[in-house]
């Protein structure tokens, strides 16, 4: 009993000093000074460009990555052919790589001197400190949730459902939609919600690619960063509240939703 | 059509960090890489990384332990809890950190600019990772066999070390492939905490970001490829580690 209590304190007591209470740090210096001063805080012109310019960049990356997810999902479980498993392999790249080594690979093809940037700027189209770099890069970061999340639930239900409803005369759009769709559901609902985390949270691609030009290239991860190099600090920490309380509202999710990642319920070998 | 989105997106940007990092020729390559203060960066974020792998290994396997087989009022906050250092976006998971650990702390501990605010920002980025993959294998692990040993008269630790390790193993060094895989890259939480002192506090990520920044492109590249290039080797290392484990636990 008294070492089930010992691991019980070790566990809650690290979990304690890293997580919860540097977080309710912050809410407590949010509030500090009063509702109106954290108000004040995030109702600045650059944090409200900020605020919907990060919305705008969730709302493109999210709906193209799933979409993507599915269908690489799909490829990879469904279809056998040469060069799969390097498929496989690249897919998780993004996870492997540094968000700055991102924004450095996105620079290097798209930027002034890069392999596609200079033909891209005589036709008129900026992609380097633009919204749409900005966009590329969110991409980018946030790529493989999906297809890790709907592959592993993909391989359990297998095609038999699949192929009766095909005998019984459905179209495979009309299978993919009565059938697939319903059964991966859950996987991809847990990968959008990881995918929008992700995109909300990793701004490291966005500050190498897009610059932290304010009220043009900043996303709400870029306000905290600016108002802290100038010694802000109410401020940061107000902002950084929006993005607390959005994160806790994640974890709400997917707890009401009973969601858990399917790629961890999965067996591995 | 899968493959094409993934190769303008992330493929074909990745292949020209490789090609860029060698423009110079290899001798070109290896100076921007053992330049001083780019070598101090790749070991700094080297040890930090393996250091915090480790801390990892025996803390989240405490944690999935207690999460799976111990009963406390709490206990499903403290699970969801254990989340939140991904859903957090990792600039605001630096803030926080330095919140109670900077210089402004309430207790007076003050790491901010030390090399331990970067072991302790990656701890903060990496927890879920072990936790997250040690905690489904311990709930299905079959407790026969524990009970079956400790009635023929081994004792606690006999057990654990004989019976329930072989079996999590493969488990934790998954998890620690992937801790390690994500402190190798770690950018948004250590640029603020970590005050970004050469020689000192500056990883390999941020370094990259300070040469982009001075438009040294090339040196960038260079620097991304050593550190693509050992991420990959300690990566092929963990595969191999969770081959041999799996083997061993039969």
């Amino acid at each position: 009993m008294a070492a089930r209590l010992a691991l019980r304190g070790i566990a809650v007591g690290y979990l304690g000093l890293l997580l919860a209470l540097p977080v309710g740090l912050v809410f407590y210096r949010a509030f500090e000074d009063g509702l109106v001063a954290f108000w004040d805080a995030v109702t600045t012109p650059e944090a409200m460009h900020a605020f919907w310019l990060t919305c705008a960049m969730v709302a493109v990356a999210v709906p193209l990555n799933t979409l993507f997810g599915v269908l690489c999902a799909m490829v990879l479980v469904r279809q056998s052919f040469r060069g799969k498993a390097v498929l496989n392999a690249a897919i998780d790249l993004p996870f492997a790589v540094s968000p700055v080594v991102i924004g450095l690979a996105l620079i290097l093809v798209y930027g002034r001197e890069g392999w596609v940037g200079e033909v891209l700027i005589e036709n008129g189209i900026r992609v380097i400190f633009s919204p749409v770099g900005m966009v590329l890069a969110t991409i980018f970061i946030s790529l493989p949730f999906v297809a890790r999340e709907v592959a592993p639930v993909l391989r359990e239900i297998g095609t038999e459902q699949e192929q009766a409803a095909e005998t019984l005369g459905a179209g495979p759009w009309q299978s993919f939609l009565r059938i697939t769709l319903p059964a991966i559901r859950w996987g991809v609902a847990y990968g959008v919600v990881l995918t929008t985390a992700r995109a909300l949270g990793e701004f490291g691609p966005i500050l190498v690619f897009s610059g932290a030009t304010r009220m043009r290239t900043e996303v709400l991860p870029t306000t905290v960063f600016l108002e802290l190099s100038v010694g802000n600090l109410e401020a940061a920490v107000a902002v950084s509240l929006l993005m607390v309380a959005a994160a806790l509202i994640v974890l709400v999710i997917v707890r009401v939703y009973g969601m858990e990642a399917p790629s961890a319920r999965v067996k591995r070998p | 059509m899968a493959i094409s989105y993934l190769s303008v997106i992330a493929l074909i940007p990745l292949a020209a960090v490789l090609a860029r990092s060698t423009e110079n020729g290899l001798d070109g390559f290896w100076a921007a890489v053992s330049n001083p203060q780019a070598w101090a960066a790749l070991r700094l974020t080297l040890i930090a990384s393996l250091i915090v792998v480790f801390v990892n290994a025996v803390i989240g396997t405490l944690i999935a332990w207690v999460l799976v087989r111990d009963e406390f009022r709490g206990k499903g906050l403290v699970n969801s809890l254990i989340d939140l250092p991904f859903a957090l976006p990792t600039i605001v998971a630096g803030l926080t950190l330095l919140a109670l650990y900077g210089p402004d702390g309430p207790f007076g501990v003050n790491v901010a600019f030390t090399r331990f605010s970067v072991v302790l920002a990656l701890l903060f980025v990496t927890l879920p990772f072990v936790v997250r993959a040690v905690q489904p294998v311990l709930l299905e692990l079959d407790r026969e066999a524990e009970q079956a040993a400790e009635s023929l008269g081994a004792g606690r630790l006999t057990v654990f070390r004989r019976i329930i390790l072989p079996s999590l193993a493969p488990a934790v060094i998954a998890g620690c492939g992937l801790a390690f895989a994500r402190a190798v890259g770690e950018f948004g939480s250590l640029v603020l905490i970590t005050g970004n002192l050469p020689f000192k506090t500056q990883a390999a990520s941020v370094f990259i970001f300070a040469q982009v920044e001075s438009d040294d492109v090339t040196g960038a590249a260079a620097v991304s490829t050593a550190l693509l290039t050992i991420s990959f080797v300690v990566l092929l290392g963990f595969g191999r580690l969770a081959r041999k484990a799996v083997q061993d636990g039969g």
